[in-house]
């Protein structure tokens, strides 16, 4: 679905942010993108919605450079911002203007969810809260029924029973036929849904697994003092260390830790590609 | 729902279906709720929830029935009642022999606690 091939960007001459980076994005997987502050996701995601241009290299989306944007790209590809404006007008007049542009726009589907979240139609897009146009936005995003759905940081600003409500909803989201990518640094809210880990380091995605690629070659257990076993990383825990150590055959699958893989592979990229390098693609 | 940290959300599932198999709330030829529901209800990706019914429906638990869905096997008690003893025995017991170990619990302090609890031999 998209396709970014060697792609190099910089917003100040000669200090590339992005170094030649190549990434595959596919239907049916739920992306993770995760990266450091000042990794680029956001930026990254700009470049995959056509709001920024590659300064050599290319990003395709179904074939056509996102750069083109081209109508029939962007009404099947949604952008939830983190920081969005919103027009001073209720919610319904917005969806009224807005969702023309998304062929397959569920307007049943939107009034669900803006009910689910208790968002007041009534008023003015401008007078809701920050959490509030957030769970307006995702009630589109969701509802516009596109195939590329791309989210930055969507949990944040939402309260407690919102996260959840919002979990329900991308899992109710039909995601087998949708590719999304959520950036986040907020893993806990959202490591139940994301099926894939994708992480931007240093100018390159330095790694890209399903997770259930990772819970087959890896585990994430509890070390004693005393164990010999040896672990690809750990961090020190209380009685131990918290490690992950490849998965030999007679282990049972552990929980993937995605805190624990992310310091990991940032502080030692080439041992987890190693790993994951013969027929490590899945 | 909240998931226990230690253990990958598709086991816990799988530990979901088998506790309502044990306690006769899912009986044979049932039909269980869907992926999608599932999914859903634990507000969990679909490919993880498809997961634990592929791994059910292997062991013989749960059947498959094309475009209708999933139902319980007439053998389903008997596989995840085994399945529990293996478990149980592997897994709990062994902490519990070491904490009895450390804290000179014997067999016979078990079995009176067994008997004060309203179990019978």
């Amino acid at each position: 679905m998209v396709t970014i091939e060697n792609l190099t960007f910089a917003f100040k001459k000669n200090r590339p942010l992005f170094n030649q980076l190549n990434l595959k994005l596919e239907k049916g997987n739920t992306y993770g993108l995760f990266g450091l502050n000042g990794a680029g996701k956001t930026t990254l995601l700009s470049l995959i919605s056509g709001m920024l241009f590659p300064d050599s290299g290319d990003c395709l989306i179904h074939e056509a450079p996102a750069r083109e944007r081209l109508p029939k790209v962007l009404s099947d590809l949604f952008i939830l911002p983190e920081q969005f404006e919103l027009p001073k007008m209720n919610a319904l007049r917005y969806i009224d203007i807005q969702a023309p542009f998304y062929p397959d726009f569920d307007f049943e589907k939107i009034s669900q969810i803006m009910k689910e979240f208790q968002i007041d139609t009534g008023k003015n897009l401008t007078e809701l809260s920050y959490g509030q146009r957030k769970k307006f936005m995702i009630a589109f995003a969701l509802a516009s029924n596109v195939s590329l759905l791309l989210m930055d940081e969507p949990t944040n600003g939402l309260d407690i029973p919102s996260k959840s409500q919002f979990r329900k909803i991308i899992a109710a989201a039909n995601l087998e036929n949708r590719c999304v990518v959520i950036s986040t640094h907020q893993v806990r809210d959202l490591n139940t849904l994301i099926d894939r880990i994708t992480l931007l380091h240093a100018g390159s995605i330095i790694f890209d697994q399903t997770l259930n690629s990772i819970s087959d070659k890896l585990n994430f257990i509890k070390l004693k003092p005393d164990d010999t076993r040896s672990t690809l990383y750990s961090e020190d825990v209380l009685g131990g260390q918290f490690a992950i150590c490849l998965k030999e055959s007679s282990d049972d699958d552990t929980h993937v830790d995605l805190e624990l893989l992310f310091n990991g592979i940032i502080q030692q990229p080439e041992s987890f590609s190693r790993v994951f390098q013969n027929g490590g693609i899945s | 729902m909240n998931f226990n940290e230690n253990r990958p959300i598709y086991l816990q599932i799988i530990d979901f279906f088998c506790d309502q198999i044990m306690t006769k709330e899912w009986q044979t030829s049932d039909r269980i709720p869907s992926v999608r529901e599932i999914a859903i209800q634990m507000e969990v990706n679909p490919n993880t929830a498809i997961r634990a019914f592929h791994e059910l429906q292997e062991e013989g638990v749960l059947y498959n029935q094309r475009g209708v869905g999933y139902f319980v096997d007439k053998k389903a008690f008997e596989i995840v009642k085994e399945k529990k003893r293996r478990e149980f025995v592997n897994n709990k017991l062994p902490h519990l022999f070491k904490d009895m170990d450390q804290l000179d619990f014997t067999i016979e302090d078990l079995k009176s606690a067994y008997h004060k609890k309203g179990f019978e031999d």
